[in-house]
Order: C-alpha cells, then structure tokens, then sequence
C-alpha cells in the first residue's frame, strides 16, 4: 500500500475512541502488582548482572574470548539500562511501586543526557506534541530533514552523513537535544539562556567519560587499552541499536505528520488518535522485545507512556482490534522493512522535494509520501474500512 | 542509640569504601547500594533495611515481629518512631510505628508490635501474612516522645491499645540501666485478650520490686475506671519529681493531661505521644472542604474547584508541569499528606509521602504538598 489519506473519524467517534482507550488502560492500571515488580527486579539483576560480568571480563581483554564477550554483555548491560530500565521507569512507569530506586522524576540513567532534561524533551515535549511539526523535536532532532514541510537547504545534501554522524554519537545527540541549538542558531534565543543546561550536560557527561574512558581502563593497568576499545565499543553499539529502534518509531513510511493548526483545540481523543497515527510498531520475538525496550510497541507505549512496558505485547491485541474497528492504519512491520524506509527517507529528503499534488500543497500534509521505489514493499498498513 | 557492638576494623573499611566517590563513580548513576541489593537487599551501605527473622501474635490482633536491621540503621531512643516500608502486591507502603524494645537491644532485635486496624491495609497484612525473611525498609527514628536524662525518680507509663510500644520501649531499656525507682506501667485495652506484654510486664515486676503493674479493661464485663484524677492517684504519688510518659488515643491523652494538672504534676514532666488515622475523604465526594498546605512556600488556601495544578497556580505558585494532561509526568510532585483523588483512575489515595501528578489529581480533603 502506497498511498492512503487520513481516516476521517467524527467528533463522536474520537470521544468514543478515547473512551475505549482510557478504558483498557484503567483496566491494566487496576491489574498492576506484584508481576510487574518482579519483572522489572528480574531485568534489573539481569542488567547489573551483565554489567558486572562486562566490566570484569574487559579486564581480561587481552584474550580474545573475554574482549568480545566483555564488550558484548557490557553493551547488552548498557541497552537494557537505557531502554527497558531508564527510558521506562522515566516514564513513571513504576511510580505506583513508590520504590525511591524507581520513582521516575529521580532516576538516572547510564548515559550522557541527564535525566531531567530527557523528562522534559522526551516525556513532555516529544509525547505531548508527537509528530506535530514545529513542535515535536523529535523530527530530525533539529539536525535531519525528516519531513517533506521541513524547508529544504543546500546543507541538508548532507543528510545521510548527519544521520550516521548521530547515529554514532546518538548519546551526545541526545545529551545536546535540549540545548535546542537550531533555536539558538536561528536567534530565538541565546547561548546564556542555556547556561544551566549546559551545566547539567558537562556534570553529567564528563562523569560518564571519566568512568568509561578514563577510570576502568586505568584500573586495568596494562590492559588499559582493551578496556578502553570494549567500552568505547559497547557505547557504539548501545547508540547505534538504540537510534535504529528510535528512528523507527515515527519516521517509517506510513506514519503521518500533523500541523499545529490541526492540533489547536485537540481532545483527548484527538491526542489518542495522533499518537496511533504517528507511531509505528516492530515486529519480533521476546528477546528483540525486551531489547528494544518495549519501544518496539510504539504506537501502545504512544497511547499509554506510563503503563509498565512489558505489557504492551499483551494488550496490543486489543488496541489493534480498536484500530481495525475505526478503520485506522496499525503501522508494524520487521526490523528490516522499517528501518529501511527510515534511511530511504533520510536519503531522499537530503533532496529538494519535488513537486507536490496540489491537494498535498493545500494542506494535506501528513498524506505519506509517493514510494516508487518502495512499491511492495511498503509495511503492514492495515487499513480495513 | 543501639548499643551493638561496632563491627570489626575491616568492616568499617570496607564500608567505607562502597560509600566512596570512587566507587559511586564507579558504579554511577545508579550508586553502590543499587548492586549490592541485588546480592542481598539488606546488604545495602546507606539504604537502612532490615529482614524479619521471627512473628508471633501474642494476641488474636496482633503480631510481634522481630527485625534484623543493617548496618545502615542508626538505631533509636526508647519511645521514638520509626518509618517502616513494606511491600504489598509490589507497592511499598510505609507506614510509623514504634520500636518496642529496649534500645539496648541492638540491631538484630527491632521489634514491632502492630495492632491490625479494621481499615488498615499495612497492618492487616503483617498481622494476617507477615512471614520470617520479609524485607522492611527502614527510616531514621523521630520524635521527641523521650525519656530526659537523668532518669526521673517517680514515673508513670500510662497506655492505650497499640500504644504500649513506646512505653515498652522505655520499661525495658530503664530496666537494662538497672534503674531501680519507681515505676507504674499503666496500660489499658478493651479487653483482656487484647492486653500486651502482660506476662513479660509481670515478670520484670517480680525482679524489680518498685515497679507497678496495672492493666484495665475498658469494655466488656471486667471494665474497670477510665483514666481519672483519681485512678492516677491511685497508683502514683504525684509531686515536683513525678514525671509521665503517655501514649495512646487522644481522649486517653487529654485524660491524663487533666487528671495531671488536677493533681498537680509539672506540665514540664508531662510527655505525651498520640496516633490518629486520617479519615478518607468518600471517592465520590464533589469538591471536598478543607486546606492545601504548600510546605515549601509557607502557604495555604482553602480548597477550590479545579486540579491542584490549577490550585497551586491560583495560590501564586509556578510548579513545573507539562502536558497537563497525565502523561509527562512533569508536575509530579511529592505529596506529605491528605488524601487525592486521581481524575484519570478515580483512585483516592492518603499515603504519606508519596508522589502524585499534580495536573490529574484533585484534593479530596486537606492536602499538604512538597510545593
């Protein structure tokens, strides 16, 4: 499926929509407990397990076996924390258990971006305005064309070099994502206003050099060298999957942009709608599930960004039975597909975009992109109306 | 403070060194306590915990239970109250009790007796399924409700249902420091099921020839008089040496509080403790009458209509928020007390101490708020 134009829902349709919604997740709100702190204990052990066991094994570096497998679990430690711990437990996710360790407004996480701007780019900013061009930093990060109503410049030829660029440091983008330097550049505000975010990011991320880069390997002596590459190289790897998994969240084909004149007087309904439009699921097994943090669940962790992750599997059932019965697309497909789409978009929107139907020009802007070359092999849009 | 005896020199250095910078750079963000209960949860440097190592139930509505605290815990004074977190169906609720032990006792002997509340979610459970092995979270003892220094010469140990604690805690530890003056342990309870500590009351009395032993029924066939002028008198001379340590219900306070001033003790040798529980606001109360506290600002107002979001910005507060709509959780913020009600799950909630999302909830009574 290539093209489609955006279900038309009625006013009364959007409330009842919302109503199912607020519905099921009233109903697993009520059915949190004792499992849900399980899981989240069990992969907490698992992840300080897998650390531990990285760090020690990397100060054997010099065998071989213990460099890749010390790297391997130091970076399987490294995305466990970040996506399923930290990027959820931020969400409040587990605020009901009111375990200070896991009270969302106090978590840290093992990565550059402080924890309190993420709160404020990711769980306010990037939820609430999901997708609304203007307001949703979340579209190109302010560094990537990611849409074809972003103005096209003569530096965005450099588009998939950027994205490879923040692919690689995709800890740094993120650390630098509330510094808002497009803002800054475009003089919407100043470096001064900025001052204590860019305290917080120097605290932060020179704690996480000194330990990863400087502290560890010191501590190996000799070794110092293996630790410093399976570090580096677990770092490489936890940003490369982690802005695989994120970039295939909104910008699939398929996924729909929206104005901030369409948003202006938006229900709650309204917003449930958005976030099932702008977000698009992976397919795959458990394991790929809990690596990607249950974000692979994008359009359920859209609706419901505080329900515990692990659940997202078990009511996706549910909330792709909603969209069939309103006729909305449920977005999802593997790994390959989507993240293909994503770097063919990055590619093209390095391009001047060109010529647009005039029906699109008027204002039909979230209607997806003409594919030709992805004819076929477009995702699993399922539109049943 | 306990008298445990300090832990060997190593110890000490290797607890030193898990509360380190180093190893808090190490293993940062998350700190060294974060790993090591993940070994053990009690094996954790600055986090106070403890394990319950025995339950018994001397009465059919109660349970005794005895804590093995870590070393983290600093320990109390006889009648302080502790903040004891325990995790039911995967939420830790927390709740204060105090210590009925001697201080002596040390920290593999905190021992709770909890009295189960009809109502009572926390102390229904450890009365009902509290078993050996459970992990507690433990905060640092509170509370002025202590004996002074000397210990006074003439004293009365007056109590009320579940509190007795307190003043356990202070026959005991006045009976560890050999103290050898006078003392009534006065204790009253509806019925005689119901009456704590009789045996080991009685039994310190036979070694300890200057202590008294009273305990009153105040219901049933075998109730004797309520707390009197002339009850207290009865079993305590009062005088300018006298002291009293009272703890139990507020009527039993403002009885012992009057029969005090009627015969004359100093308002000064008069050391009171009471426990309340706060009434639950009805989930389907409209707006609720009553006052939000902001702590931090020193401000209060009566409750309006609206979120408390809403309210605190009426109140001239800017608390953070974001979405304003229940799914940033930018405006969480911490709740000290009072009951909430929360718009998008209709759930009403009056722990102390908890975090609520300020742009969701509405008060459902007096409300007080970290703000």
């Amino acid at each position: 499926m290539d093209t489609h134009s955006r279900p038309q829902l009625t006013d009364e349709q959007i409330a009842a929509l919302g109503d199912e919604l607020d519905e099921l997740r009233g109903r697993v709100i009520m059915d949190l407990g004792e499992r849900d702190a399980d899981y989240i204990r069990r992969i907490i052990k698992l992840q300080r397990a897998l650390e531990l066991s990285g760090r020690g094994l990397l100060f054997a570096g010099f065998l071989p076996p213990a460099w890749v497998g010390g790297t391997a679990a130091l970076a399987l430690s490294k995305i466990l924390d970040n996506m399923e711990i930290g990027h959820n437990v931020m969400h409040g996710q587990y605020d009901w258990m009111k375990d200070p360790g896991l009270e969302s407004q106090r978590f840290e996480w093992d990565t550059a971006c402080p924890g309190d701007q993420w709160r404020h780019s990711h769980n306010y900013v990037h939820h609430t305005h999901t997708n609304v061009l203007g307001k949703d930093r979340d579209i190109g990060y302010g560094v990537l064309r990611m849409s074809e109503e972003q103005r096209w410049r003569r530096r965005d030829l450099g588009n998939p070099l950027y994205a490879t660029l923040l692919a690689a440091f995709f800890q740094w983008g993120v650390a630098l994502h509330d510094l808002e330097v497009e803002r800054i550049e475009a003089g919407e505000i100043e470096w001064s206003d900025k001052r204590e975010i860019l305290q917080a990011i120097w605290r932060k991320g020179r704690r996480q050099v000194l330990k990863d880069y400087v502290v560890f390997p010191a501590l190996a002596g000799p070794g110092a060298p293996f630790v410093l590459a399976g570090n580096l190289t677990a770092n490489l790897t936890r940003n490369l999957w982690s802005f695989m998994i994120i970039f295939c969240g909104h910008f699939p084909a398929g996924v729909e942009e929206f104005s901030e004149d369409e948003v202006a007087d938006e229900t709650r309904g309204g917003w449930y709608l958005r976030q099932m439009l702008g977000s698009a699921n992976l397919t795959g097994g458990k394991l790929f599930h809990l690596l990607s943090g249950n974000l692979s669940h994008q359009i359920e962790h859209h609706l419901f960004p505080d329900i515990p992750a692990h659940r997202y599997a078990e009511i996706a059932t549910e909330v792709r039975a909603i969209c069939e019965r309103y006729g909305l697309p449920y977005n999802s497909g593997p790994l390959h597909q989507q993240f293909g789409s994503v770097v063919k978009k990055i590619c093209r929107l390095a391009l001047p975009s060109r010529d647009r139907a005039p029906a699109a020009a008027a204002g039909t802007s979230f209607a997806p992109e003409p594919d030709p070359a992805g004819r076929g092999r477009g995702p699993d849009v399922a539109v049943v109306a | 403070m306990t008298a445990s005896s300090a832990p060997p020199a190593q110890r000490r250095l290797g607890t030193r060194l898990l509360r380190s910078r180093f190893v808090d750079l190490l293993l940062g963000p998350h700190g060294v306590d974060r790993y090591l209960e993940v070994v053990r949860p009690t094996a954790t440097v600055s986090d106070a915990r403890g394990e319950v190592i025995d339950v018994c139930r001397q009465t059919p509505r109660s349970a005794t239970v005895t804590v093995r605290a870590n070393a983290a815990w600093t320990g109390f004074r006889a009648g302080q109250f502790v903040r004891i977190g325990l995790e039911i169906d995967g939420v830790r609720r927390t709740r204060t009790y105090s210590p009925a032990g001697s201080e002596y006792a040390g920290r593999d002997a905190l021992e709770l007796t909890v009295t189960a509340h009809p109502e009572g979610l926390v102390s229904r459970h450890i009365v009902a399924a509290l078993e050996p092995g459970t992990v507690v979270h433990l905060g640092a003892a509170q509370g002025e409700f202590v004996l002074p220094r000397p210990r006074p010469r003439r004293l009365a140990l007056i109590s009320g249902g579940s509190g007795i604690t307190p003043v356990m805690a202070m026959l005991r530890t006045l009976c560890d420091e050999g103290h050898d003056q006078e003392i009534v342990f006065l204790h009253h309870a509806r019925r005689p099921e119901d009456w704590l500590y009789e045996d080991e009351v009685r039994a310190l009395a036979r070694r300890h020839p200057r202590l008294r032993v009273v305990y009153r029924a105040t219901r049933g066939p075998d109730a004797g008089p309520r707390l009197t002028p002339e009850s207290l008198r009865d079993v305590l001379a009062v005088g300018p040496e006298a002291w009293v340590a009272v703890c139990g219900p507020p009527a039993l306070l403002a009885g012992a509080r009057s029969a005090w001033s009627e015969l004359g003790g100093s308002r000064d040798h008069l050391l009171a403790e009471t426990f309340t529980t706060p009434p639950l606001a009805p989930a389907g109360a409209a707006a609720a009458a009553g006052t939000l506290h902001f702590r931090r600002s020193d401000r209060r107002s009566p409750i309006a209509t609206g979120t408390l979001l809403e309210q605190a910005e009426a109140a001239g507060l800017s608390p953070d928020f974001g979405c304003r709509m229940g799914i940033c959780h930018t405006c969480t913020c911490r709740k000290a007390a009072g009951a909430v009600r929360n718009l998008r799950t209709g759930e009403v909630s009056s722990e102390e101490d908890e975090d609520i999302q300020l742009c969701v909830s509405v008060p459902a009574g007096d409300v007080a708020l970290e703000l």
